[in-house]
């Protein structure tokens, strides 16, 4: 799996448990090392390893600490410039909703070998949509859970999210958006970032 | 065909409808946005804009005569914006519009102006630009550290492989570093062999551990008892080489090989129990030879060293670099 998931998975719990529950995953891992390096490729079953890990820990469900990582990779001040690069995805949160199709092109142009999970947005009817999540791996669809509903914090809509498995490597998250100005979301500045 | 400013505003956002007379009939709202201090229709778009290529345009009628040409242009005030932008007449001499663009500027003008998504026609690929150069500097930045981590790497790997770990002294390698560059210089130096005397003893009665720790206590002192500018490198179990820079004499070469032994000399105590050992070294000195070569000066170093030995060990002896 790309370093860029692996140091999410670390930073995470780094940031939000601390650097020894780090270690300690490490160690219950039996990683050898402690540092994912972001612009590294690393064996594929080293990272359900970690998060195994990781769930023995900090005592937690395998989805709700996926989920959390999401929540973690949109919320997080660590972690602003994944926020602002979702962001980049249009001014409301219906916009942002409708530009999940690119995101994995999105993230090919940023960085060439980090292949993230197809997704596809079906509209039912105005504020029903099911996105619909296809990956190699186990585990995209409740991260995405996290990132939809910390988004939809980010922009101050008011959603409803509900997440379906759909067979391996599959996922359908339900989402129905009451408002898409419900609260006052973030602020979000084009020019605010890199530089 | 009338220009249509509703029209032109989604698609174009950044555009000025010009008059014949080169005056701003109808401003984009982006272009509004670049200056919400002044009222733009009815001025002269060349007071508001110059432009820089193609070079030396005199007026608006020298502006119209490169229509449908690629322009180069700058607003006049402060923060003078780059633009580029191309200025297509309307048919019957109605005027003509002026569409622009941010060009590379665009990271600035974002910036300077606020501008958001909104801002840029649907189709403009500002957004992905920003996105991508976003994007890239966060990769970027990644990739930076890392490479710094494995230079940082790189230099810990290479000072250990110049090291002995067991004592901290150079090791073999190091050492053939140290008398390449004082040949190259054609620096006077000495190369001294120093092996310890009875070290196999105190290996087989007290065991590696106090083996270890004597070689450690041996190390110490030889860095102690020699300069900074001096080498000291461990080359095998108990054998030493000593480089000593500009060492003066011959006499005083020897006088720091006997003082070295003398230190050797004295007691160890390990977990209570002492260690005695000695050494016997002997020394080549690089003003012997017309053109000093390392590895001879090693080989008469160490034919002193046995010269050494077979007199009765504990004392050092040069080896005639002939002999």
């Amino acid at each position: 799996m790309h370093g860029l998931i692996n140091r999410a998975i670390q930073c995470f719990v780094a940031d939000t448990y601390g650097r020894d529950a780090w270690i300690a995953v490490t160690h219950r891992a039996d990683l050898g090392f402690s540092e994912f390096e972001a612009m590294m490729t690393y064996p594929e079953e080293l990272t359900p390893r970690v998060l195994d890990a990781a769930c023995r820990e900090l005592a937690k469900a395998r989805d709700e600490l996926l989920e959390d990582i999401g929540t973690y990779l949109v919320s997080h001040p660590q972690a602003e410039a994944v926020r602002r690069l979702l962001r980049f995805g249009g001014v409301t949160f219906l916009d942002f909703l409708h530009s999940l199709d690119d995101l994995p092109e999105r993230a090919r142009l940023a960085v060439s070998d980090l292949v993230l999970p197809a997704l596809d947005l079906v509209e039912h009817r105005p504020g029903h949509y099911t996105l619909h999540v296809h990956a190699q791996q186990e585990g995209f669809g409740p991260v995405l859970l996290g990132v939809l509903r910390a988004m939809a914090d980010d922009y101050g809509a008011l959603v409803f999210t509900e997440l379906r498995p759909a067979g391996p490597g599959r996922d359908a998250i339900e989402i129905t958006l009451y408002a898409t100005a419900y609260a006052e979301g973030r602020r979000f500045e084009l020019g605010g970032g890199a530089g | 065909m009338e220009a249509c400013p509703d029209v032109l505003d989604a698609l174009c956002p950044l555009h000025a409808i010009l008059d014949r007379r080169g005056c701003i009939a109808h401003a984009g709202p982006t272009l509004v946005k670049l200056r919400p201090e002044d009222t733009l229709p009815g001025r002269d778009a060349f007071e508001v804009f110059e432009v820089t290529r193609p070079r030396a345009l005199a007026g608006i009628d020298d502006l119209f005569a490169h229509a449908r040409m690629r322009l180069h242009l700058r607003l006049r005030a402060a923060p003078r914006t780059k633009l580029k932008g191309v200025l297509v007449p309307l048919p019957g001499e109605r005027g003509a519009i002026l569409n622009l663009s941010f060009g590379i500027s665009i990271l600035d003008a974002v910036r300077d102006y606020a501008l958001t998504n909104t801002d840029f026609a649907a189709t403009d690929l500002a957004m992905e630009m920003l996105y991508l150069v976003e994007a890239k500097s966060a990769a970027m930045e990644a990739s930076r550290k890392l490479n710094l981590r494995l230079q940082g790497a790189m230099i810990a790997a290479e000072e250990q492989a110049f090291t002995d770990t067991l004592t901290g002294l150079k090791n073999r390698r190091a050492l053939d570093h140290v008398l390449a560059r004082l040949v190259e210089r054609g620096a006077r130096f000495a190369v001294m062999q120093l092996d310890l005397d009875y070290f196999k003893a105190v290996n087989d009665s007290m065991g590696h551990a106090a083996g270890d720790h004597v070689l450690q206590q041996v190390a110490r002192l030889l860095v102690e008892e020699t300069r900074a500018a001096d080498t000291v490198a461990r080359v095998g179990g108990d054998e030493f080489v000593i480089v000593l820079g500009e060492p003066g004499e011959r006499d005083q070469v020897a006088h720091v090989a006997e003082r070295l032994i003398r230190r050797i000399e004295e007691p160890v105590f390990f977990d209570g129990r002492q260690a005695r050992i000695s050494a016997s070294a002997g020394s080549a000195l690089s003003w012997d030879y017309a053109r000093p070569d390392p590895a001879r000066m090693l080989a008469d170093a160490d034919r002193g060293l046995y010269a050494s030995k077979a007199a009765g060990r504990a004392r050092h002896s040069f080896a005639a670099p002939d002999g």
